[in-house]
């Protein structure tokens, strides 16, 4: 068992690998061995998959449901205790369980934004990058236009225009995130686009159509993903602020920023309303700050440290 | 031979006259033209908006004949180009039409709100870059130490932490259980009315005064969201100092000032950080911008009314012209400031000027 | 003659993922007031030799010797403050490329100026005037020009010209120089060697040139060490390399293309471990 996986290790690390499988399959083990010695990368992975664990089995985690009221005349805001764990709100209900469920809507939005996102910004900077010329100068004009945008003020103005609720609230925060990821995706692209083996496709006729989706795309995906990673924490943040404004998620859904919204008014005396779902907030932005930190550092050693 | 070379040194600064006139004209058009792109976003959302301007006005009772006049009036019935056009003469001059819930016009409501913004902003910025720049610039030379890890664990939390339930809870914290500042709000009502408003800054108007008690209120008020604001803006001006000083240690010229005998101190905060500035600038002005924008949520949970809460409280009531007036504002101030951090670089790096 | 530098089995060595790494392995030699090249190929410990005589070697770096004395100070007990007073005053270097050795935000004058007042030799008018009278020394045809410039604004040769200027405006007893013509156009390679091999002459200063160019080292100096891999593998009087007994030194010495010779094939140069050990 032990020698096998020796065997395995040798061959995952070997300088000379003998096929192409091989070579990335090694250079994927690096990465990952590079990531697991980093404690806090790890902490956050781990953070980050009981986010998607709770999400999952949050059915089974609740002991209670998370929209209907609770009794007001004897479950309204009850401090913290072995039946409701993190108290209850002003409806009677219980503040874990609506926690839990919180972390649905919070995996809805960043996963949303991520796939409407990235790709866009991946889309405009490889095509930016490769085409050079005027179309570079008109993209990445837009780009630095939005770029210089308040990001947050936008969002609001874009929800107040198409009204309140979370699918807006994802599309406003999309429709700001995707420009950091445009540059990126153009910066990989411009150092790609004279090496020898992208001349060697052109050579062979590949439409540039075809050279940037099969050849320049996913050589720029990992620094996309990585970035999309550290900007996670900052979407999540955004959309609580979305939903602490109001312009979020609507009532009754247990989104965790509407919730601190709705403690605000009984914080002085009832805290824990407003505590729970804020330090779920921490947590999983902890979460991702530390694993996009942990991404950067493992994907590209150079900059690691800094 | 004397005279050859004065005439080419003469055509050498007429030469770098002409290329610093272009970089100027260049810079000009760019910052026109991202002026143009906010407008363009404000108009197009001010125009996909599902509510009817015309029928918030005149109510949806109105016979056609009205509905007709003041759509006529509004300009809503002109190409929509035209209408672009005249939208952005009027924004030039500060004309974002009158806000449905003050009935003023919503350049006037601005202007009085904004200097309440621009204290909480100022004093956060001054607080985070005076302690974020040291912080980082210790954590780069000590990295690895405990400092390291301090400074480390504040970018963290501050990057991972919400501003408004923070606010809440050092509301809870520092005012309802320790008392040790104010609540929520600007001024208490007794002081309201014992200072003129000169520049709107209400720490400098209570001062020039010589109204030390109305001072101290302001102060107690104040004190918690600025030090709320400096702390997320020190989270990250530490962050970026520390990595750019890193950066700069790395450098030949640190060895060569090392060599001339100079001591450590002079080493790090004449030579290298003097070079790290030079970024920073750059992180100073947008953690300044974002602070102003992130006081939509600060003015909020403190009820202090500035900008933010001004641009809240009309979203509550659906008075887009407000909105969007609010957010130009805000857009044109992000533009400023990345001039103004555009201008302060090539005054810092000497290899950007007169190139 | 008196040896101002008296250095034995010098070693540096540096903590990595996959444990110590020696860059210099018991080197040891003694300096005069005169010339002594160091040669050898990138990475071999040439240059952390230079830098661990000054001090100037990276903090998380271990640095131990037999024998550290410069002109009777033992530089191995001395505190971090007593050899900082000696570096710039007694002890100077010059780097390889003034693009990057020069403080890009400072004025030439400024940097110039620095070293004096590190070392309370006088500052303002008089710390002005010697500074430009160094400018002069190393023939910078208009010192109150140049004074003002930032490093951007001059050429390598002229930035290097500065570096010298700078090293020595506090008259140090003995320079280090690393490389210091490499970055430079072979053009002016020669001119920045003469300046310093008149100032090194003038002032009677020890010289310790470190280089990977075996026949600059050997027309400039007056005695040659050879290192490979953090040793010293042969020292030699530069007029006698000719005579060289260590194949490194030979191999090194075959590199070199002579005028009228067939350069073919090109010879590749030796390397054996046991030249390490």
């Amino acid at each position: 068992m032990t020698n096998d996986a020796q065997t395995w290790r040798a061959w995952l690390t070997s300088e000379r690998p003998a096929s192409r499988r091989q070579a990335r399959l090694g250079r994927a083990y690096a990465a990952w061995s590079r990531f697991a010695d980093n404690r806090l990368a790890m902490a956050g992975l781990f953070i980050i998959l009981a986010l998607l664990l709770v999400a999952v089995f949050a059915d089974m985690i609740a002991p209670y449901s998370a929209v209907t009221d609770g009794d007001l005349r004897t479950a309204r805001l009850l401090p913290p205790s072995a039946m409701h764990w993190f108290g209850t709100d002003d409806q009677g209900r219980d503040i874990f369980a609506r926690v839990v469920h919180g972390s649905r809507i919070t995996l809805f939005v960043v996963i949303l934004v991520a796939v409407i996102a990235a790709p866009v910004g991946l889309l405009i900077g490889t095509i930016a990058g490769y085409a050079g010329g005027w179309v570079d100068a008109v993209l990445m004009r837009i780009t630095d236009i939005f770029l210089a945008f308040p990001r947050l003020v936008l969002a609001l103005a874009f929800v107040a225009a198409l009204g309140p609720g979370i699918v807006n609230a994802v599309i406003a925060i999309a429709i700001t995130s995707w420009p950091p990821y445009a540059r990126i995706a153009r910066a990989e692209t411009l150092t790609l686009r004279h090496a020898d083996y992208i001349n060697a496709v052109r050579l062979i006729g590949a439409s540039p159509a075809r050279i940037i989706a099969r050849h320049i795309m996913p050589l720029c995906v990992s620094s996309v993903i990585v970035r999309v990673t550290l900007d996670m924490a900052g979407i999540i943040l955004t959309a609580a602020g979305l939903g602490f404004l109001g312009l979020g998620a609507q009532p009754p859904s247990p989104e965790w920023g509407a919730m601190i919204a709705s403690g605000r008014r009984f914080v002085l005396d009832q805290w824990w309303v407003a505590a729970a779902p804020g330090v779920a907030i921490f947590v999983v932005s902890l979460g991702f700050n530390l694993l996009g930190d942990g991404l950067r550092d493992a994907l590209d050693p150079k900059a690691a440290g800094q | 031979m004397a005279l050859a070379g004065s005439a080419g040194a003469g055509g050498r600064r007429r030469a770098r006259l002409r290329s610093t006139a272009m970089a100027v004209a260049r810079f000009l058009v760019v910052v026109a033209l991202t002026y143009l792109g906010l407008l363009a976003v404000t108009f197009f959302i001010g125009r996909v908006i599902p509510v009817d301007p015309v029928l918030a006005i005149v109510g949806d009772r109105a016979p056609s004949h009205v509905v007709e006049r003041v759509r006529e009036e509004l300009g809503l019935n002109l190409p929509l180009y035209q209408q672009f056009v005249i939208y952005v003469g009027k924004a030039l001059t500060g004309d974002f039409g009158i806000s449905v819930l003050t009935s003023n016009p919503v350049m006037t409501d601005i202007r009085r709100v904004f200097p309440a913004t621009l204290e909480l902003a100022t004093l956060g910025t001054l607080i985070g870059a005076l302690l974020g720049v040291p912080l980082g610039v210790l954590a780069a030379v000590r990295r690895g130490s405990f400092l390291d890890q301090i400074v480390r664990v504040i970018g963290l939390v501050g990057y991972s932490v919400p501003i408004f339930w923070l606010g809440l809870m050092a509301l809870l914290v520092f005012y309802a259980r320790l008392g040790w500042v104010e609540g929520p709000g600007r001024i208490d009502v007794v002081y309201e009315y014992t200072v003129t408003p000169v520049t709107g800054i209400l720490l400098l108007d209570t001062a020039m005064q010589g109204e030390w008690e109305a001072f101290r209120n302001v102060f107690g008020h104040l004190i918690l969201p600025a030090s709320l604001l400096g702390y997320f803006s020190m989270a990250y001006i530490s962050r970026m100092t520390r990595s750019f000083m890193l950066t700069e240690l790395g450098q030949e010229y640190v060895v060569a000032a090392r060599a001339k005998g100079l001591s450590e101190r002079t080493v790090i905060w004449r030579h290298a950080l003097r070079n790290a500035l030079v970024p920073l600038v750059t992180v100073i002005a947008l953690s300044y911008a974002n602070l102003l924008e992130g006081s939509v949520l600060t003015e909020t949970v403190f009820s202090w009314p500035g900008l933010g809460l001004y641009i809240t409280d009309s979203l509550q009531n659906a008075d887009m012209n407000a909105v969007l007036g609010g957010t130009i504002v805000v857009g044109s101030v992000f533009i400023g400031l990345n001039l103004l951090s555009d201008l302060l670089y090539r005054v810092l790096d000497p290899r950007t000027r007169a190139r | 003659m008196s040896a101002l530098l008296h250095v034995e089995n010098l070693r540096v060595s540096f903590p990595t993922r996959s444990g110590m790494v020696e860059a210099v392995r018991g080197v040891s030699f003694t300096l005069g007031r005169e010339r002594l090249g160091i040669v050898g190929e990138s990475g071999s410990g040439k240059s952390q030799t230079g830098r661990a005589i000054l001090g100037l070697t990276p903090p998380h770096a271990h640095v131990t010797a037999g024998r550290l004395v410069f002109d009777g100070i033992d530089l191995l007990a001395a505190s971090e403050k007593e050899r900082r007073a000696l570096r710039g005053k007694r002890i100077a270097m010059v780097l390889q490329d003034p693009k990057f050795s020069l403080n890009p935000v400072m004025r030439i004058g400024e940097q110039i100026m620095e070293t004096l007042a590190a070392h309370g030799r006088g500052s303002g008018a008089e710390a002005r005037r010697r500074t430009l009278a160094m400018l002069e020394a190393v023939q910078i045809r208009d010192p109150e020009r140049v004074f003002n410039l930032y490093p951007h604004e001059v050429s390598g040769g002229m930035g290097q010209r500065a570096m010298i200027a700078m090293m020595l405006v506090a008259e140090p007893d003995m320079l280090i120089a690393d490389e210091p013509t490499s970055a430079l156009d072979v053009t002016v390679q020669l001119q920045v060697l003469s300046i310093l091999d008149r100032l090194v002459a003038e002032r009677g200063m020890g010289l310790i040139f470190v280089s990977h160019d075996l026949r600059l080292v050997s027309s400039f100096c007056d005695r040659v060490l050879v290192m490979y891999a953090g040793r010293v593998v042969e020292e030699i009087a530069a007029d006698r390399l000719h005579q060289s007994q260590h194949p490194y030194t030979q191999g090194l010495l075959n590199c070199l293309p002579k005028l009228g010779q067939s350069h073919h094939p090109l010879p590749v140069l030796d390397r054996k471990p046991e030249w390490a050990a």
